[in-house]
């Protein structure tokens, strides 16, 4: 059986040691000029440093160029690959395609890989395997997907499939500053002078008693899930079905939770893989040791992994 | 590319406009399509029973799409079916047979968002046209140009982008632009908002949005206090009871006066939302646009936005308008707090079925209360808007009303001016 990689994104350079230490065996990092919500902003030097400290570790890097750009940033893109594949960056995530148009700018046949990742998208495994045929080597799945649909697009895909099984999602992003608007809207904009950067806001919804965090960056406003997945007791199926890598997201984290979180996720893939006995033993373990390690104020679930949507 | 001809000069001397963007229309079902294509739209974009978002609206069956092409057809009209969801495995069942009847009965294209449909639609029903829909967030040329590569006709621009991107875009690919111009839109980016998955669990991708933007929410400030032992956060909130809740509502967009410039841009389709929407909405709306679209394109130098206009797409609208993205990113102006939507000026009162010449009388097919005395207005695309007070109201039998109540009823009554069949009526609200 494949074992699965263990995909962390780390908060700065600093994390990215004790992530490894961990048990991570690639970590995805970026800009945010050309990446969307991630765990921390790395500039090309920090990006350099990544590397050098991650393949020294053979643990693999991904960088994000997974914005929805506009025409202005087009003219920046084909030095950003350049200088990614340059410096040996393993793979750029990315959902808009003029990156593969800037890509083949660059060169038709660059070493580096890309993988595609337009989050709410990726939902079945035809669609992961035509961005397969124009140069994706990985597709990472729609966090809206069940279990059922994940296993049955693996089974399908001629591409490797990602999953997050960890952290929190992005249910929204617009190009408008929504938080600026309202505090401007509501005149009262010194109270809270800036609030808006510091990604310590939430939207409390009083009719499902739920709270979003939510912010702005360059890229817009984002609103993220009001739990976070947490599938640790639920990886068997996956695992045996080959999924080839698994996510923890750290977006909204602190090192020490995202260092702690990838320990217990090494943990659990590696016993199932040897002793799937005893890992089914420990599942509860597993979900009471998160909920230790949660935030205040902040609760686990399964996502979409057991869920119908309807429409 | 970008050398198309937009202009040229009649042997007078005068400018006009040789590339006249398509008008494109929504409707929900077969009477909306007959509307709009009368009232002026060059195409129709209609959705199936499958494969389309806004599965609240009625949508149509293979049989309706047809009837409704042949109708289209006599008007040189064009109809689109929207099958723009991103779709789940199971959802491919049926796919192959589905784009196969649309091309049967005549539909010109459809609207897609996922690869899986474009590429279905291109090896078992080639004569389709295919349209990247909204839902990609197309926002740049280069991606614009992958699709033209992949062998698309036409694109459907992201509702963020502005003039300017769209004016480069045109320059750089020789492909088919269609952007939106009226009507509701997302807050979000289109295809990239999932509110409505996580808090009712209906699929916004696949046409079960139930539009949580739209909800009120209240902002609060997490502050960490690192007390001794457990970390701990206090929730502010940042505002008061009072004060208007947080909201991610946007006012509906409206471009008319920008039409011009999307003219000389070269923007190949205009296209209205709205496929929720009445008869009397289509018709209102289509037929301004007509209107402008016509003038402009007849003697641009000589043209001016008519007051009217504005006046006549305030009668449908349910929401505050703006012109959302297409000069700068919008500011709070441009959303609404505290009162979502606001109560419509007019009401649909009554579609006109038939008149008789020698009697003066109207034959109406009743969609709203009224009664003698009431002042209503005619619109419709053979006659200028007039006004009328109502006399004697009689139902279909002879018998004298007090009242036109019952929706749907068939009444008549005198008019001042001749109208024709499928005509308006429309009173201010009460």
């Amino acid at each position: 059986m494949n074992k699965p990689e263990l995909l962390v994104t780390p908060t700065c350079v600093e994390d990215i040691e004790s992530i490894v230490h961990a048990g991570a065996t690639a970590i995805m990092i970026g800009e945010e000029r050309y990446g969307l919500r991630l765990a921390g902003d790395f500039n090309r030097t920090q990006v350099e440093e990544a590397v050098r400290i991650a393949h020294k570790n053979h643990v693999k890097v991904y960088v994000a160029m997974n914005a929805i750009f506009h025409n202005d940033l087009l003219p920046e893109l084909p030095d950003y690959i350049k200088f990614l594949n340059d410096i040996k960056v393993d793979s750029i995530v990315f959902g808009d395609p003029a990156v593969l148009m800037a890509a083949r700018e660059v060169s038709p046949d660059l070493p580096i890989k890309f993988h595609w990742n337009t989050e709410t998208t990726a939902t079945n495994w035809y669609t992961a395997n035509y961005w397969g045929r124009k140069g994706a080597s990985r597709a990472v799945l729609a966090r809206e997907l069940n279990m059922d649909s994940i296993i049955e697009i693996k089974e399908n895909a001629k591409v490797e499939i990602e999953v997050q099984v960890h952290g929190m999602t992005c249910m929204f992003q617009s190009k408008r500053t929504l938080i600026g608007n309202y505090m401007e809207f509501q005149g009262k904009d010194l109270k809270v002078e800036g609030r808006s950067k510091d990604r310590s806001l939430f939207l409390h919804d009083p009719e499902r008693d739920a709270k979003y965090p939510i912010w702005e960056d360059k890229n817009g406003t984002h609103i993220m899930s009001p739990k976070d997945i947490c599938i640790i007791d639920e990886l068997e199926e996956m695992i045996d079905a080959g999924v080839d890598s698994f996510k923890i997201d750290g977006i909204l984290k602190d090192s020490e939770y995202i260092q702690k979180i990838t320990a217990l996720y090494r943990e659990a893939i590696d016993l199932y893989l040897t002793n799937p006995d005893e890992y089914d033993d420990k599942k509860e373990y597993y979900i009471e040791t998160v909920k230790s390690l949660q935030p205040p104020n902040r609760d686990i679930d399964t996502g979409f992994f057991f869920k119908e949507t309807v429409y | 590319m970008g050398t198309e001809t937009i202009a040229t000069k009649t042997a007078e001397g005068k400018r006009i406009i040789v590339k006249k963007p398509e008008l494109l229309a929504p409707a929900g079902n077969l009477e909306k399509l007959k509307i709009a294509v009368q009232y002026g739209a060059d195409a129709v974009f209609i959705g199936g029973r499958e494969f389309g978002l806004r599965s609240n609206a009625d949508n149509f069956s293979i049989e309706e799409m047809a009837e409704g092409v042949q109708f289209a057809e006599k008007y040189n009209a064009r109809i689109y079916v929207t099958t723009n969801i991103f779709a789940h495995n199971e959802n491919m069942d049926g796919l192959e047979e589905y784009l196969q009847d649309l091309e049967r009965v005549g539909i010109w294209g459809i609207i897609v968002a996922d690869p899986l449909i474009i590429e279905t639609c291109k090896s078992v029903a080639p004569k389709l046209e295919v349209h990247l829909s909204t839902q990609q967030s197309l926002s740049n040329w280069q991606a614009v140009k992958f699709w033209k590569d992949e062998g698309l006709e036409r694109v459907v621009l992201a509702r963020e982008v502005g003039l300017e991107e769209m004016l480069e875009m045109k320059k750089n690919v020789d492909i088919e632009i269609e952007t939106f111009i009226h009507g509701a839109m997302c807050i979000s980016y289109s295809g990239r908002c999932v509110l409505s998955n996580h808090m009712t669990a209906r699929d916004s991708n696949r046409g079960g949005c139930c539009q949580s933007c739209r909800w009120d929410y209240f902002l609060y400030a997490e502050d960490s206090k690192d007390t001794t032992s457990n970390k701990s956060v206090e929730e502010v909130k940042l505002f008061d009871n009072d004060d208007a809740p947080f909201a991610m509502s946007p006012k509906d967009l409206n471009l008319v006066e920008a039409i011009p410039k999307l003219i000389e841009a070269g923007i190949d389709s205009l296209k209205i939302e709205g496929r929720m929407k009445s008869i009397h909405y289509v018709a209102t709306v289509v037929s301004v646009y007509r209107k402008v679209i016509d003038a402009y394109c007849a003697d641009p130098d000589n043209f001016k936005i008519d007051p009217e206009w504005l006046k006549e797409l305030a009668k449908c609208a349910n929401r505050p308008t703006a012109p959302a993205f297409f000069e700068n990113t919008p500011g709070y102006q441009e959303q609404l707090f505290r009162n979502h939507s606001q109560k419509t000026t007019f009401d649909f009162a009554g579609l006109v079925l038939d008149y008789d010449a020698e009697t003066s009388m109207v034959t109406l097919q009743q969609r709203n209360h009224f009664r003698p005395g009431d002042e209503v207005e005619f619109f419709g695309p053979e006659i200028n808007n007039f006004s009328q007070t109502v006399d004697k109201i009689w139902d279909e039998d002879g018998e004298e009303l007090d009242a036109a109540r019952h929706p749907l009823q068939i009444v008549k009554f005198k008019v001042d001016k001749p109208v024709y069949p499928n005509n308006m009526m429309r009173k201010e609200t009460p």
